[in-house]
């Protein structure tokens, strides 16, 4: 008969890149229960539309995270440009695809590499880390930042990306593709890798579906489910597949999201082909104000992620409201965890790409 | 096997230059849009405040009483707005970073005296324009052709009055 005790894991723990709080049942080294708890870096940012005016809130947006920071702002400037009925010229759209997906290789690299340092390859991490160094590089000549990057705004782009940029971006993207098939390798031929991977944290179809997981860590599983399908900025013009995996283990993740970096970088070159010229914004008048409300739904790095504005016709917006993809998958994440062995507590947080300070805003 | 494939990168690092800098002896190149901190050249500044009106954080302020233009380095968060806003294009970013402190400061910078002069005559050859305007009007005659030779002057001067306005 073995007894059961309660470890806390977290806030503060070496794997964990963002403070989440989990109290972890144990039967022996089995987990037999977990159970979460979060709100240690709620900064109230939502309520800051009371204090930001909605030209202002992008910014706001912007901080909610310092990985998906491209993909807040874009997702409240979709939100506002649908109540304010703006129509943005199709350059801007189409940059704002191709950045997007920079943002889904940097967050992905940077997701692979952690995930080489939970199970112990450290030469593997730094690696993954050398490849995002050169994405953020790229971010830094295109927008000026290499994490807040300030280039979306109400009805377009602030700065135009030109064509040498753009033709100078392609042959980058050559050197990050050769590196990362080097990296890409052994995590997905090596059997040290596949031992602490393969079969661990089996979330089926049916669970995902029913908990209402998101992105990567949903596609895992099978179902086809990406928000970029939906065709929203210039993802309608471009040809592309949702990647799934049958796996349904952590392998299976970590597999999804390498592939989906090649799906990115492949996304990319469209765009850069594809590119149309003219104005990468619409003038907003000062006296154009939104009135109305909308829901957004955007395919973050990590999931589908939710916005929804409010807006009453002054400067100030009533309500503006993020449903994160983290907050999404914890659910999931707590099934997984229960049956799992107490070591692979750390990777199997990990596989949902756990983003806390995008879920507690 | 991908071990040994992997033993190959590592290899080769083992050669190679390293993946980083030497910092302090090897400064980086910033790329030309970093945007490091906001720089004001007061011999071009005219005091509008379009710049603090702009500022999502409200880290620029602008004192026209004592002619200074300040910034509080802290809240600034290197948006670019004031820049993109400044109708005299004397804003600009500049690529290095701002050097870390312990204490919040107030920047403060004065207006030069060549700005104060430059936009004084300015405002006095507004003042007279309309004088001449006005008087012009008034006699309605011979004045007209020198009327039509001021409209393109005063096309460029209304930015400062205007924008003073604004303020209010």
């Amino acid at each position: 008969m073995s007894t059961r005790s309660v470890i806390p894991f977290g806030p503060q723990h070496p794997v964990l890149p963002e403070p989440i709080h989990l109290d972890l049942v144990l039967e022996d080294e089995k987990v037999v229960q977990a159970i979460p708890s979060i709100g240690f870096i709620h900064r109230g940012l939502e309520k800051l539309v009371d204090k930001k005016d909605f030209h202002e809130m992008v910014y706001v947006a912007e901080r909610i995270c310092g990985i998906c920071s491209l993909g807040h702002g874009l997702g409240y400037c979709d939100a506002v440009e649908h109540i304010m009925d703006l129509e943005v010229p199709d350059r801007a759209k189409y940059l704002r695809t191709m950045l997007s997906e920079l943002s889904r290789m940097h967050s992905h690299m940077l997701w692979l590499g952690l995930l080489a340092d939970a199970f112990g390859f450290e030469s593997l991490y730094m690696e993954c880390w050398r490849i995002r160094e050169e994405i953020l590089d790229m971010f830094e000549i295109a927008t000026g930042g290499r994490v807040i990057f300030s280039i979306m705004k109400i009805g377009g782009l602030r700065r135009d990306i030109p064509d040498d940029m753009l033709r100078d971006f392609r042959s980058r993207l050559d050197s990050i593709e050769e590196g990362l098939n080097i990296v890409a390798k052994p995590f997905i031929d090596d059997p040290a890798v596949k031992n602490r991977l393969v079969g661990v944290g089996i979330l089926t179809p049916e669970k995902a579906d029913l908990l209402g997981t998101a992105g990567p860590f949903l596609r895992a599983s099978g179902i086809a489910r990406d928000i970029r399908s939906t065709g929203y900025c210039a993802y309608g013009d471009i040809e592309f597949e949702p990647i799934t995996s049958t796996g349904c283990d952590s392998y299976a993740r970590t597999e999804v999201r390498i592939k989906e970096i090649y799906q990115a970088i492949d996304i990319m070159r469209q765009c850069i082909d594809k590119m149309p010229a003219g104005a990468v914004e619409v003038p907003v008048k000062p006296n154009q104000l939104p009135n109305g409300e909308y829901m957004t739904r955007i395919e973050q790095p990590r999931g589908e992620a939710l916005y929804y504005v409010k807006a009453n016709g002054t400067k100030f917006l009533d309500r503006m409201r993020v449903r994160t993809p983290t907050f999404a998958n914890i659910p999931a994440l707590v099934d997984c965890l229960a049956g799992c062995d107490f070591a692979d507590v750390p990777i199997l947080v990990l596989t949902i790409d756990p983003c806390i300070s995008c879920t507690e805003r | 096997m991908s071990l040994i494939n992997f033993n190959k990168t590592v290899i080769k690092n083992l050669f190679s230059k390293p993946a980083t800098r030497k910092y302090p002896f090897e400064p980086k190149v910033y790329p030309e849009r970093t945007r490091g901190h906001v720089v004001n050249d007061m011999d071009v500044c005219i005091l509008c405040g379009l710049c603090s009106i702009k500022c999502p954080t409200r880290a620029i302020t602008v004192d026209k009483a004592a002619k200074t233009w300040n910034i509080r380095p802290m809240s600034c968060i290197q948006c670019r707005c004031c820049v993109d806003n400044c109708p005299k294009k004397c804003l600009s970013m500049d690529t290095q970073y701002t050097e870390p402190g312990s204490e919040k400061v107030t920047k403060s910078f004065p207006q030069s005296e060549k700005a104060i002069a430059a936009q004084e005559a300015l405002m006095k050859a507004a003042k007279e324009r309309a004088a001449a305007a006005a008087a012009a009007k008034a006699t309605a005659g011979g004045a007209a052709p020198a009327a039509n030779a001021a409209a393109p002057a005063a096309n460029a001067a209304p930015a400062a009055p205007a924008t003073e306005k604004k303020e209010d």
